[in-house]
């Protein structure tokens, strides 16, 4: 149980890291992550070369390809080569951040990629923050009234969202709030006929007005998960001495959880960004697709249809990465914010 | 004769847990008077430190105060009192001093931000204010340059003045009553005295009412007035300190003193009670001592023994108020007994 | 830490028995412990609901579930008398096809369950057994191999082989699946070889394959059917994800997965195709889940009752 955080020793205000110990756990971290990477890379690398047909099959649909065309692109990207010569031109152009060609859009992966992250960040970081509020309020409110209804009613509601498939809970909340009381934007991040004509404020409302119904299906699918953890953090630090002291001092239970326990149970839940991280990517695809939010999760799908292997292979490493960096992110906050950090006494 | 401050009557205290109810506390009653230092002495598990939660209310569930107790304060019944009137009453009119100084503080806040807290809680005026009462009460209870030790967190003070931080606390509104849950079990000796010291000083000045709960006699001798004595979450004994000392009449005091080694004696073995507490999910029937006494007969196993009355004011809960010639013939108690026939 | 049964009753009185800890209790202990739980037999009720007509579709279902009996008129008709839960896009019922679509469900997301439990609880447990270098590198391996994001492998995957029979759709599912358990086994292997109960084992002459069959293994595997139970809601929603994208089950088989794909562009006027689906979903993972739940408090040793 290494790692395990103790309530009893909690947050301490006076931080003084240890810097050395610190940053020699980052460097590790990070070498992992690479190491990581160049795994998942070797993954899809060889999905790509196993797959039946070569990534320019796809094309052969397209008339305005030609098989001279076709040729050209085989041999620039080495693909009479043998294979260990393949491998190597892949990995040093993944690290370079040459990710090939896309068919589809006509343009190279990386420009199509960046132009989609932002969006997915956007949309993932919002929902992110909505899932966090709401769930520690929940968290908090089940913890006031331990064992009563709103504890087990909000419990119920909880585990029913967790087990709802995202892309369903996306059609729900598009037709309910899209259509049925349109309140909401059907799709797109930006109103493709106004935005253009709108001034610096208008545009933000417009944004705005579009991100929320996407933003709210990921912070209702996400935030049971961690509503559940903080409530466990939570009634762990509840029996404890202070709380019980703070109440004979004559402070009103509200804000026995608010005040006194919620800042000693925050912690478990940085550990939960490095599990939110993925969870939200994945999410972000089905609900980027419902809403069709021009971002990553859009991308995909929309490759998968279109055959444009490139692109899919490039986003999902893409994504991966970008999962992984934000699971070390959340595992160096984490250490550093770990209380035995800190100058012990 | 005056009105006691504070008026406990039958308190029941009950935990309903799966595996049955566990009666902590059945049938307490007493008072303690304006200005007077009442003990509460027993092993751990009597019921002495739920005795005290549930004057204030603390209990949580699955505990409950069960229907027919009564605690009287100052015009009110705090068991049937509600929520908000029971808050003005806690940290207010009667504080409690906890065991373990550094889990009774919370990790992440200031020291003076927790002692100004009651003041701030308690509505009196601005933060400014409360943080200046905060510091005084620090400096009454003898902390050394109390305002830069306000701006502390309790894990870079030592155990001495984190109680002292406490009792601090609990004089923020100069209440009627501090109920001291074993304030120097967890300390060293000598802090252990400077602390006892300090409580006897500052109930002195400001005449507050202290419930001292302890498992120390030693510690009853030196601050109390009158004493409980609780077993099997009942008072087994009530009487003057004094009294207590010169004229135990319950068996279970009279191990109690006995166990206290003399420096003055010189022996090889410690007197132990023999046996231990029965839990309190399944009192014996009778007398709850029964087990582990060294006069009882066939009467302590059927019939409960009220309080009797002793003296003035010295009671005691046990048939040999009645047959006191029985205390001439003690024998092995039936739980040295049961364990010889294994 | 304190022995007083005051401050063990006062700490029971706020603590639920929801924060997981393994016990090593055993199987019978947990079916009794089960018994006791309401939610458990809720949810075992509602899985056995769900499950057998499911299972018996092809004896249960109304039609066949490819059946167009009349394309034009029964096309995309809401619930009536004769088509309970209405007909799809295809003039198909969906009654039918969600029975049928949930045996398949089902069958994959319980089969590909076993795939990773099976991989996980041999991978772990050598990684368990293991000392030294190996025993590094497995476990750095684990932790490289649990930052891939599932989802996005298993697109890659299909996405590149169209025409993967049912069996390969299975195994790749549970290939992907097996990193949690193994890290669980691995655990807890590594917090029972220390215990004294192998050691003494060990010094009567018991062969390591022994212990670890008699002894270790029957404590590893309460966690492990837990984290199954889970599992298979998680495998459930994967599946019908994929087949949502197109890229799982295909149509014409239906999956509840495509099912929900078949209506969801009508979803605003023919709402019934697409959320009686998803409800069967909602439904059968939730009853995974708190079995799972219930299972997790049957084996936690912290009770609320006071030792």
């Amino acid at each position: 149980m290494t790692g395990r955080f103790h309530p009893r020793q909690g947050l301490q205000g006076t931080a003084r890291f240890r810097l050395a110990d610190v940053s020699a756990f980052i460097a590790r971290r990070i070498a992992q992550g690479l190491i990581v990477v160049a795994l998942v890379a070797t993954i899809v690398f060889a999905l790509i070369q196993a797959a039946p047909g070569d990534p320019f099959s796809a094309s052969l649909e397209n008339p305005a390809i030609t098989e001279s065309v076709r040729e050209s692109w085989r041999q620039s990207y080495g693909m009479d080569r043998p294979v260990g010569e393949q491998y190597a031109r892949y990995i040093g152009n993944v690290f370079r951040g040459n990710l090939g060609f896309s068919f589809s859009l006509q343009r190279p992966v990386a420009d199509v990629l960046s132009d989609a992250l932002p969006n997915t960040l956007l949309l993932m970081f919002v929902g992110l923050f909505g899932a966090f509020i709401l769930g520690i309020a929940t968290a908090v409110a089940q913890v006031g009234k331990l064992g009563k209804r709103t504890d087990r009613l909000l419990g119920w509601i909880s585990l029913t969202l967790l087990s709802v498939p995202d892309f369903w809970m996306a059609l729900l909340m598009l037709v309910g709030f899209a259509y049925w009381i349109p309140l909401f934007p059907i799709g797109g991040a930006t109103d493709p006929v106004i935005y253009g004509m709108l001034g610096t404020t208008g545009r933000l409302i417009d944004r705005l007005h579009h991100l929320i119904l996407p933003a709210l299906t990921l912070a209702l699918l996400y935030f049971p998960l961690i509503a559940r953890h903080q409530r466990a953090a939570l009634v762990e630090v509840m029996p404890l001495d202070y709380i019980t002291a703070a109440r004979a001092r004559g402070v009103r239970e509200s804000a026995v959880v608010t005040r006194h326990a919620l800042r000693n149970a925050l912690l478990p839940i940085v550990t939960l960004l490095g599990v939110a991280f993925p969870a939200l990517l994945t999410g972000a695809v089905f609900v980027e697709k419902v809403f069709s939010w021009p971002g990553m999760g859009l991308l995909i799908v929309n490759s998968i249809n279109t055959r444009d292997y490139p692109l899919l292979m490039a986003a999902v490493l893409f994504g991966s990465v970008f999962v992984i960096a934000g699971s070390l992110l959340a595992d160096i906050l984490y250490r550093a914010l770990d209380p035995r950090m800190r100058d012990e006494r | 004769m005056t009105e006691p401050l504070l008026s406990v009557e039958s308190l029941r205290t009950w935990f309903h847990m799966p595996g049955g109810i566990a009666k902590s506390v059945d049938g307490v009653s007493f008072h303690i008077n304006a200005g007077e230092t009442l003990g509460i002495v027993g092993e751990s598990g009597c019921g002495k430190s739920v005795t005290a939660l549930s004057i204030l209310r603390l209990i949580q569930p699955p505990g409950r105060i069960e229907a027919g107790s009564r605690i009287v304060f100052e015009g009110n019944d705090l068991v049937t009192l509600d929520d908000a009137g029971m808050r003005k009453v806690r940290g207010n009119r009667i504080s409690m001093i906890f065991q373990e100084p550094m889990s009774a503080l919370n990790p992440v806040f200031t020291v003076g931000d927790q002692v100004a807290e009651v003041a701030r809680v308690h509505g009196t005026g601005s933060r400014r204010k409360a943080w200046d009462r905060a510091v005084e009460m620090l400096t009454l209870t003898g902390i050394p340059s109390p305002g830069d030790r306000a701006k502390q967190y309790p894990h870079q003070l030592s155990g001495g003045m984190r109680q002292r931080v406490l009792i601090a606390m609990a004089l923020m509104m100069n209440p009627a009553i501090i109920i001291a849950d074993e304030p120097t079990t967890a300390l060293d000796v000598t802090i252990q005295a400077q602390i006892l010291e300090l409580l006897t000083d500052l109930k002195d000045r400001l005449g507050t009412a202290i419930l001292m709960i302890t498992h120390d006699l030693g510690v009853i001798a030196e601050t109390a007035e009158r004493v409980l004595v609780m077993y099997g979450g009942e008072v087994v004994e009530e009487a003057s300190v004094r009294t207590l000392f010169e004229a135990a009449h319950h068996p279970y005091t009279e191990g109690l003193m006995n166990a206290m080694p003399q420096i003055t004696e010189s022996r090889d073995r410690l007197n132990v009670i023999p046996g231990t507490v029965p839990p309190p999910t399944a009192w014996p029937s009778g007398c709850r001592f029964r087990d582990r006494c060294p006069y009882s007969w066939e009467r302590c196993e059927t019939e409960h023994p009220p309080l009797y009355q002793i003296g003035e004011h010295h009671t005691s809960r046990c048939h040999l108020a009645e047959e006191p010639e029985r205390r001439a013939h003690p024998h092995l108690p039936l739980v040295e007994q049961a364990g010889a026939s294994l | 830490m304190p022995t007083s049964y005051t401050a063990h009753l006062i700490r029971a009185c706020a603590m639920n028995a929801d924060t997981p800890l393994f016990s090593y209790a055993g199987l019978a202990s947990a079916r009794r412990l089960i018994d006791r739980d309401r939610s458990a037999v809720f949810a075992g009720a509602l899985l056995l609901a769900i499950a057998i007509p499911c299972l018996l579709a092809p004896l249960v279902a109304p039609y066949d579930p490819s059946a167009q009996p009349d394309i034009i008129g029964l096309q995309s008709r809401p619930p009536s008398l004769l088509h309970p839960l209405g007909t799809d896009p295809f003039s198909r019922d969906v009654l039918s096809r969600l029975l049928h679509g949930g045996r398949l469900s089902l069958s994959v997301a319980i089969f590909a369950t076993l795939v990773s439990v099976t991989l996980g609880t041999a991978y772990g447990a050598v990684a368990g057994y293991s000392r030294g270098i190996l025993a590094s590198i497995l476990e750095r391996f684990l932790d490289a191999l649990l930052s891939i994001p599932r989802l996005l492998l298993l697109i890659a995957v299909f996405a590149a082989w169209r025409d993967i029979p049912i069996a390969g759709f299975v195994a790749i599912l549970g290939v992907t699946g097996w990193y949690g358990v193994a890290r669980l086994v691995r655990g807890q292997v590594l917090a029972l070889k220390n215990q004294d109960f192998v050691a003494s084992a060990h010094a009567l002459g018991a062969s390591r394959m022994r212990i670890f069959l008699r002894h270790i293994l029957p404590n590893v595997v309460t966690p492990v059917i837990v984290a199954a139970t889970l599992g298979v809601g998680h495998v459930i929603v994967l599946e019908a994800g994929l087949s949502w994208l197109g890229i799982g089950v295909r149509p014409p088989t239906p999956s509840w997965g495509n099912m929900i794909q078949d209506g969801s562009g009508q979803m605003a006027s023919h709402w019934w195709i697409s959320l009686f689906p998803g409800l069967a979903i909602v439904m059968t993972v939730m009853a995974f889940n708190l079995l799972g739940d219930a299972l997790l408090r049957a084996l936690s040793p912290r009770r609320s009752a006071a030792s």
